[in-house]
């Protein structure tokens, strides 16, 4: 009973980590239908300014401006590189993100060295929030849920019911008619990469202190990301936040059990010994195999559904 | 057309760039993670052994050639390293330095062994400073490797030597790398508790990807539930520092039993409430003894600041031996130098040590430590440092081996 | 013919004699039949592929295991050892090929990315069979049978690495040019119409799968002779991204591309590193300016000059060109100059911020160095912008004459 909930717990909170990660490339996707590989780089660019303008004014300030100057970069990225590769085709702009991931990574280890930076979580933060089942759970973790659930509420708020998130709607699904209609399709793509590229920098203001803030950040997180976007389902926020709550659950429950298949034929009475080659490959346990759980998730979607859970079109 | 345009371009391409290489000098590659999770200890490593290799050079240099360190980064990974290893001895290097990544080591020293057997009269030495799975040094073993570091089972043995005669130890939890040195910590923690006190529960017994876990809650939860009161680890670099944040994180009150517990980053980690709780096994700490001071303080002289912190005691060792086997062969040969290092014996500030003839693994005295507040130096300006709980002599820590070395006629 | 002569003379090459170089050859060989695997599915088929490093990896692993399975007595040459690569990547191309080649477009590529990183953590899942971290070791010069042919030195593998890649090159230059290898690019350019001609795009696709499964998993076999060692990352994203780079910055529209591609990615892989730590960025916004001004890649661009080069204005071009050379170089010069020093000083700063570059010696501490640099940066842009137009027009002059002859 105390694994179940500090499990779920715990899930909740990575999920909800993903979720912020995922928000952001969820709109860029859906809109432009670029796989936006430098996404999990720009939360990595978030992680470092966050750092760096924490030391210099603090950490409140620092929560305010890495996010903007994200945005930037992001609003940058889309007009003065995606929109000249554009012409080329999808495969080119991909591309271009891909190339732009390595080349974030290394402009981050010109500024900041290669050994992970002292991103420590700020005093301010650092006290425990309560207590369950005799484990202590941080404020900043705290913090992260509120900021991820106000996000998901500002982005719905503000796509459903504002007029400029009526065109972003609209450009999503149909952007030849809506640009016919007189509205600056272009405009909106650079306030969507920006407003994604901003929500990727906040992810990383509270992620560069759950995990360690070093130039490989973007890689280990970024797969996974991609993961909650498809299985989320495209155009559909709920279905991210879905997605990245489904995944985080899964990947933390995975750990702690530590049967596999081998006991689950166990107790069906069927055993396998252990000369047989199937003996290793069902001898593996979930807790060992729990890295693999979302990217199995994501190649049964693309294949039976490639909607998504939640998609309103296909990829 | 194209195609033989091609092969003329890549041809000019290629040229161009092979410069020759000053064929002066005794080489030494050193082979260890330069970026990614492990990049901390590994350029930590290469100020240690760099800074080695200039006192070696300022005293005259080794039989009066000087030693050039050249780095290469190897992410953890043995097929990059064996690439970087290829790297180096076609840049002229005769002496190989890796430790960080027993997988790596494994790779090398089979590398080492061949590439020794197809070029005879170009053979290259493997100094082997970190990567302690025994194996390297029992069914593994070759005559061109050396181990500077005690292996995953003498360290163990120190460790529940002092386990043994603690009676509040009750259930042990294990955590490790899923990786040859972390299983070999597994394997030899459940042998040697069971041997020296039965009576103690294995209540977990968990191996994690190496190097890939961001978050270690789950991880945390687990021991939570099981009800530990003790934790052995093996886990290194970020693994280490994370499994220690997380465990702070939930509050997790237990023992925390380690051999990399000294890993940058951890006493920060931890902070207050390691005190009494975080042991290690090491080859030494910066409280151990008084004569540790002057080669401490030359370090940080030449490398000030936290991040530098000194932590590889026996890479001092090393160097000494070595420029002691180069001196008595009265040649930098690598086959001389290592007919001159299997079975040295020498003086260190902290005791005897002994490199053992019959497998290349070195003998020397091994601390196992904890955490405290009010000792003579901290670490990492947290105001903790270590205590010794117990000292082990050189010659204590030997262990029987398998190996039987094939020595060069 | 001629290539056939170059490249046995090529190791001979006073510098690229040594072991390096040759160990530099062989990789750009197993890179070449790689990259033209990729093509197949990329170039040929419009497939853009993720993850194709599964297949390498898996023949490289089956291949690794065959080794083993003759150092331990098995009665073969090693020079057959890439044949068991091959087939462990055509089982490995059939089996996820009959499942993800039902859509084409981005879908595909999604999935293979799926792929790609299920594959890398399985093989860490099960180390009995791909031997964990540590990987699986043999050696190519323990076995019953070696045909007078002992694959102890460098230029032994490489002449064995080379006489396999072409044979791959010329069996994959023949896939392109039978009914199937046509479809393949037919369905490229227009699924639907393929359709309609009675073909089904997915078995097409399938087939094309397949094929490249099968040569990249000879490269993979190439692989674990040449290093005798396969471990995860010969499956990983990164091998899968470099493959990608290597076909576009070639040129995936000709099928010598993906060559092009291999020998200059390899090089500055491989020599690059050497000179600066920052040869990752350098390679990174190589890949980058490629795209957005040389989608074509390298093959596109000699093609392209190729059609003016009789003309007489091409003379006309080229000095347009030679006018554009000094304030490119100065763009280098600044660029390099302004990340040698951030590299020093955020990544080695124990060496001091006296530094060697190309000739000179700077200090990265005092102010001067950064602002030249910034000043040649921006400077040799501006007039880099000015030459945009006399190279245009010089080929606006060339284009017509070419096209009229």
């Amino acid at each position: 009973m105390e694994l179940v909930t500090v499990s779920l717990l715990n899930g909740v909170v990575y999920g909800l980590l993903l979720f912020m990660l995922s928000s952001g490339l969820t709109l860029i996707f859906s809109m432009m239908g670029v796989l936006n590989f430098a996404h999990a780089s720009v939360f990595m660019l978030g992680a470092y300014l966050s750092f760096q303008f924490g030391r210099w004014v603090g950490f409140w300030p620092a929560l305010v401006i890495a996010p903007l100057a994200c945005a930037l970069v992001g609003a940058a990225i889309e007009r003065y590189g995606l929109r000249r590769v554009h012409p080329n085709g999808h495969v080119a702009e991909i591309l271009f993100t891909f190339g732009l991931a390595y080349v974030i990574e290394e402009v981050v280890t010109m500024i900041w060295g290669r050994n992970a930076v002292a991103n420590n979580v700020p005093a301010v933060i650092d006290f425990p929030l309560f207590t369950i089942f005799g484990s202590t759970f941080p404020a900043y973790k705290g913090l992260m849920m509120a900021i991820s659930i106000a996000m998901f509420i500002f982005l719905y708020v503000a796509l459903k019911k504002t007029r400029i998130g009526l065109v972003i709607q609209a450009a999503l699904t149909h952007p030849k008619m809506a640009s016919a209609l007189g509205h600056d399709v272009p405009g909106v793509f650079v306030l969507v990469f920006a407003i994604g590229s901003g929500l990727a920098g906040l992810a990383g203001v509270i992620g560069g202190f759950m995990l360690l803030t070093q130039p490989t950040l973007a890689h280990a997180i970024g797969p996974i990301v991609f993961v909650v976007v498809v299985v989320g389902g495209l155009g559909s926020l709920s279905g991210a936040l879905f997605a990245s709550m489904l995944i985080g659950i899964l990947q933390t429950f995975a750990v702690a059990v530590d049967y596999s298949l081998l006991d689950l034929l166990r107790v069906f009475g069927v055993a396998v010994s252990r000369t047989s080659p199937l003996h290793e490959a069902l001898g593996v346990k979930l807790a060992t195999a729990a890295p693999i759980v979302p990217y199995l998730l994501l190649v049964l979607m693309l294949i039976v559904r490639p909607r998504g859970l939640l998609g309103t079109r296909d990829v | 057309m194209s195609g033989t345009t091609r092969y003329v371009v890549g041809l000019g391409i290629t040229m161009a760039c092979l410069a020759g290489h000053a064929l002066a000098d005794v080489k030494v590659a050193f082979i260890d993670p330069l970026s990614g999770g492990a990049a901390s200890t590994g350029i930590l490593a290469q100020k240690t052994h760099q800074f080695y290799i200039d006192a070696i050079n300022a005293a005259g240099g080794l039989n009066g050639e000087k030693l050039e360190l050249l780095s290469f980064d190897n992410k953890v990974n043995p097929q990059e390293s064996l690439i970087q290893l290829k790297r180096a001895l076609d840049d002229g290097a005769r002496y190989v330095v890796q430790g960080n990544g027993s997988s790596v080591a494994l790779a090398i020293t089979d590398a080492v062994l061949k590439h020794n057997e197809r070029n005879p009269g170009k053979e290259v030495v493997f100094l082997n400073y970190a990567a302690v799975d025994p194996a390297l040094t029992n069914e593994k073993c070759n005559f061109w490797h050396f181990r500077f570091d005690a292996d995953a089972d003498m360290k163990m043995a120190a460790m529940t030597d002092v386990i043994a005669k603690n009676n509040k130890v009750k259930n042990v939890y294990l955590i490790n790398q899923d990786y040859s040195f972390g299983k070999a910590v597994a394997v030899a923690a459940n042998k040697m508790l069971k041997e020296k006190r039965p009576d103690i529960k294995v209540v977990g017994d968990e191996l994690h990807p190496l190097q890939k876990v961001n978050d270690f809650s789950p991880y945390v939860a687990k021991i939570k539930a099981a009800g530990a009161d003790t934790v052995i680890t093996g886990n290194w670099s970020n693994d280490m520092v994370l499994l220690i944040k997380a465990g702070k994180d939930a509050g997790l009150k237990v023992a925390w039993e380690t051999y990399y517990g000294g890993s940058p980053g951890t006493v920060t980690a931890i902070g207050d409430a390691g005190v009494d709780t975080l042991k290690q096994v090491s080859e030494w700490h910066r409280n151990a003894a008084p004569e540790l001071d002057a080669s401490v303080a030359a370090f940080t002289k030449r490398y000030p600041g936290k991040e530098n912190e000194y932590a590889y005691w026996r890479a001092k060792t090393m160097w000494e031996m070595f420029a002691a086997a180069a001196k008595k062969a009265g040649s930098n040969d690598p086959v001389k130098v290592a007919r001159a290092l299997e079975g040295m014996k020498m003086q260190t500030s902290l005791g005897d040590v002994e490199m053992r003839a019959d497998n290349h693994q070195i003998l020397q005295p091994l601390f196992v430590s904890t955490l405290a507040k009010g000792v003579k130096y901290d670490s990492e300006d947290t105001g903790l440092g270590w205590k010794t709980d117990a000292k082990i002599d050189a010659k204590a820590t030997a262990l029987p081996t398998t190996c039987k070395l094939d020595r060069p006629k | 013919m001629a290539v056939a002569i170059v490249l046995v003379l090529l190791p001979h090459v006073p510098g690229l004699d040594t072991d390096f170089g040759r160990s530099l050859l062989t990789q750009m060989a197993i890179a070449a039949v790689f990259a033209l695997s990729f093509n197949l599915l990329f170039g040929q088929t419009g497939l853009l592929s993720f993850g194709h490093a599964v297949y390498f990896g898996l023949g490289a692993y089956a291949a690794i295991l065959a080794m083993r399975a003759i150092n331990q007595g098995m009665p073969l040459p090693i020079v057959v050892v890439p044949i068991a690569g091959a087939l462990g990547g055509f089982v490995a191309g059939i089996a996820f090929g009959a499942v993800t080649t039902r859509k084409a477009g981005t879908i595909f590529a999604l999935i293979s990315l799926g792929v790609g990183e299920l594959a890398y953590a399985a093989t860490f899942m099960l180390p009995g069979l791909f031997g964990g971290e540590e990987g699986i070791t043999a050696s190519r010069t323990r076995a019953a049978i070696d045909l007078g042919l002992p694959l102890r030195t460098q230029l032994s593998v490489y002449y064995a690495v080379v006489v396999w890649a072409v044979f791959a090159a010329l069996a994959m230059y023949a896939f392109t040019r039978t009914p199937v290898g046509r479809m393949c690019n037919a369905v490229r350019d227009n699924p639907e119409r393929a359709e309609f001609v009675g073909y089904s795009t997915q078995h097409v696709r399938f087939v094309a799968f397949a094929a490249a499964g099968l040569f990249a998993g000879l490269a993979g076999g190439l692989h674990a002779i040449n290093y005798e060692i396969v471990a995860a990352d010969a499956v990983s994203a990164q091998r899968s991204g470099t493959v990608l780079i290597m076909a576009y910055v070639g040129g995936a529209a000709n099928f010598i591309g993906p060559v092009l591609g291999a020998v200059v990615i390899t090089w500055l892989q491989s020599s690059l590193s050497g000179y600066t730590s920052a040869w990752l960025l350098y390679l990174g916004l190589f890949f980058i300016a490629m795209i957005m001004f040389a989608p074509s890649g390298i093959s596109g661009l000699i093609v392209r000059h190729a059609s003016i080069a009789r003309t007489r204005a091409f003379a006309g071009v080229l000095r347009a060109y030679a006018l554009a050379l000094v304030p490119l170089a100065a763009i280098a010069a600044g660029m390099v100059l302004l990340v040698e020093m951030s590299y020093r000083l955020a990544t080695q700063p124990e060496l001091g911020s006296r530094m060697r570059l190309l000739w000179t010696s700077v200090d990265a501490a005092t102010a001067w160095p950064w602002i030249i640099a910034v000043v040649m940066l921006v400077v040799g842009f501006l007039l880099f912008r000015l030459t945009w137009r006399p190279i245009a027009a010089a080929w606006d002059r060339a284009a017509p004459e070419a096209a009229a002859r």
